[in-house]
């Protein structure tokens, strides 16, 4: 009896607190925006740096942008016979095809590690998934002794092999083998007398496809990232990724300060294309780590 | 080939049959073939340098005579040696508590934010999500040199905004770049390109959680950040271990971001932090030996923290595969 007269008033609590709750709060809008505009200060000067010339860089304000883009570009395109664009090259090469390997090799063995049965599995993985946590700038230093054994240090093999394996995306595949591919489909490909290695590409390598976006980029942001390997591996300034290129020319500016109008309109050039790749794949960034699963 | 359609039908009963009938060699081979590239490549470039670094720890090169001809260096067994040195030399202690020091500035700060930020990306409250989603993810694309070398022009003393607004309000601003003060400017650093992700991370465990949990607490009375603080935080705890365990494993790796910004300030020694030594001890000082067992003892300090991470990801993340 007393339930009914009740049920009323909560009823409508929840809905001037469900309207309430939708009310845009300048507080909650005011932080994230100011989180936005921290993140974007940096490459908001390095857009204005790369117009200004190498006097203006120490005397015109922080962000007022000038009229050198142009000079500033053509001048770091004439740096040594465009060293800076074989070094854009050299980041593509390294990331682009390092991470496709790296993540057709991911995606087999996590697809093995979630559709098969067999003994050894168990220890496989365990093994494998301790390597998520090696640190891998741990390995860079015996990797180049072992490398200059065989004489394939300063070669891009040095910087691309090393890469090729990648336990998080071995995980990563694995857990999205397991989700995306159901048993059902590889038992019939099976029937059906296909061999195994062709039941993966035809049938759980679609399957997985978004999975594999996710797993291409984590491994291309990650080499992409790698600093010191390459540092380490090569000594040829032709060979150098962007990143160990422009660090050099850092370096190098500490005695010639011209030099850091080209560090900063390379800074600029090199991180336009990953921020279009970026913006581009946005919506396969999506990670939730402690599930471990990869939601796309 | 055929449809996923079909595969649903009965007639995986004699299939499962015919593999049973499968040779037991195919049965492990064919898995083992597949798993080949993988195993080569983990043998050849994980396994065998922590190998080889484990072996190098152990030795050392005795110089006898007067040291000039190869014949005069031998490779000896070192014992602990290496490792004796390694733990007492005042650099790497000091380079140790300098990553403490600022893993401790930096993963709170980071971590903290990151949730802040995702729970407001999360709120029905907040406007213009997107656009800060997108904008505070952006670091991550940019390359830890890359970010080094931004922030490191912003640092310097003609360039930085935050001097120049200072001294136009007649206040002498502290030089960032400073000893004392450099180790918040690298933080800062990574800071910026880490706290993106984090959130991402964060934000895709809030999104996962059925909104009909909400809707029963908001019947219940409570208020938006009753609802983040006592339902949403403690359900994406795991999440939160997890970056916290991460950006520990990588707080103890920072290498990049010092060493891309020595050329702009002195304040930076080359064994700033533990792996600036190990580079330095092992392509300088041509002293890989002692570099190595540097490295055994950071990737066991790394394993340390580590293993608690392999326990709660392997009770987490595999329940829904067939074993």
């Amino acid at each position: 009896m007393t339930t009914t007269p009740l049920r009323m008033p909560a009823t409508d609590a929840r809905r001037t607190r469900s309207r309430g709750a939708e009310r845009p709060s300048p507080v909650a809008t005011a932080i994230l925006l100011l989180g936005a505009l921290y993140c974007l200060l940096p490459v908001l000067w390095v857009v204005t740096a790369s117009t200004k010339n190498g006097a203006e860089l120490f005397s015109t304000f922080t962000f007022s942008p000038s009229t050198h883009l142009w000079d500033n570009f053509i001048a770091l395109t004439q740096y040594r016979n465009g060293l800076f664009w074989r070094w854009m090259l050299n980041t593509a090469i390294y990331a682009g095809v390092g991470a496709l390997v790296s993540t057709f090799v991911s995606s087999l063995s996590g697809y093995v590690l979630a559709k098969f049965q067999f003994p050894g599995k168990g220890v496989v993985f365990t093994v494998l998934l301790m390597g998520v946590l090696v640190p891998g700038v741990i390995l860079a230093i015996p990797q180049y002794f072992l490398l200059a054994q065989i004489g394939l240090t300063n070669t891009y093999w040095a910087v691309l092999l090393p890469q090729l394996i990648s336990p998080y995306g071995i995980y990563l595949a694995r857990i999205y083998a397991a989700a995306a591919v159901p048993t059902d489909v590889v038992e019939a490909g099976r029937t059906e007398g296909a061999g195994e290695f062709r039941i993966f590409l035809r049938l759980a390598l679609p399957m997985m496809a978004p999975g594999l976006v996710t797993i291409f980029l984590f491994q291309f942001v990650a080499i992409w990232n790698n600093f010191m390997l390459p540092y380490i591996m090569l000594g040829d300034d032709h060979l150098f990724p962007i990143t160990v290129g422009l660090s050099g020319l850092l370096n190098q500016g500490a005695t010639v300060p011209a030099l850091y109008t080209l560090v900063i309109t390379g800074a600029l050039l090199s991180i336009i294309p990953l921020i279009i790749l970026f913006l581009v794949l946005q919506r396969f960034w999506k990670v939730d780590l402690a599930a471990g699963a990869v939601k796309a | 080939m055929t449809s996923p359609a079909v595969a649903t039908s009965p007639r995986i009963a004699p299939s499962s049959a015919s593999r049973r009938r499968a040779t037991r060699v195919q049965r492990v081979a064919i898995p083992y073939t597949m798993l080949a590239p993988a195993i080569v490549l983990f043998v050849l470039f994980m396994a065998a340098p922590i190998l080889y670094t484990v072996v190098l720890s152990f030795q050392t090169v005795r110089v006898s005579g007067l040291g000039l001809g190869a014949a005069d260096k031998k490779l000896i067994f070192a014992g602990l040696d290496n490792y004796i040195s390694a733990l007492s030399d005042p650099q790497f202690v000091a380079s140790v508590v300098r990553v403490l020091a600022y893993g401790a500035i930096l993963i709170p700060v980071m971590l903290g934010l990151a949730l802040v930020f995702a729970l407001l990306l999360d709120s029905r409250r907040s406007r213009a999500t997107k656009f800060s989603r997108v904008a505070i993810f952006l670091p991550y694309a940019v390359p830890a040199v890359i970010s080094s070398l931004l922030w490191g022009f912003l640092y310097l003393p003609g360039i930085s905004p935050v001097v120049y607004i200072l001294n136009a309000l007649h206040i002498s601003a502290p030089n960032i770049l400073e000893p004392n003060l450099v180790i918040f400017a690298i933080a800062n650093i990574a800071l910026w390109g880490g706290v993106g992700f984090n959130m991402i991370v964060i934000y895709t465990a809030l999104r996962a959680i059925p909104s009909d949990i909400y809707e029963a607490a908001r019947i219940d009375g409570a208020t938006e950040s009753q609802i983040a603080w006592r339902i949403k935080v403690p359900i994406i705890l795991p999440s939160l271990i997890m970056t916290g365990l991460f950006s520990i494993i990588a707080t103890l790796q920072v290498f990049s971001e010092p060493t891309t910004l020595r050329p702009l300030t002195n304040s930076l020694s080359t064994s700033w932090t533990p792996l600036m030594k190990v580079y330095r001890d092992a392509f300088i000082r041509n002293d890989i030996y002692s570099a190595a067992a540097t490295s055994v003892v950071i990737a066991l300090g790394t394993f340390a923290l580590s293993f608690v991470f392999l326990r709660i990801v392997q009770r987490r993340a595999f329940g829904q595969e067939d074993s």
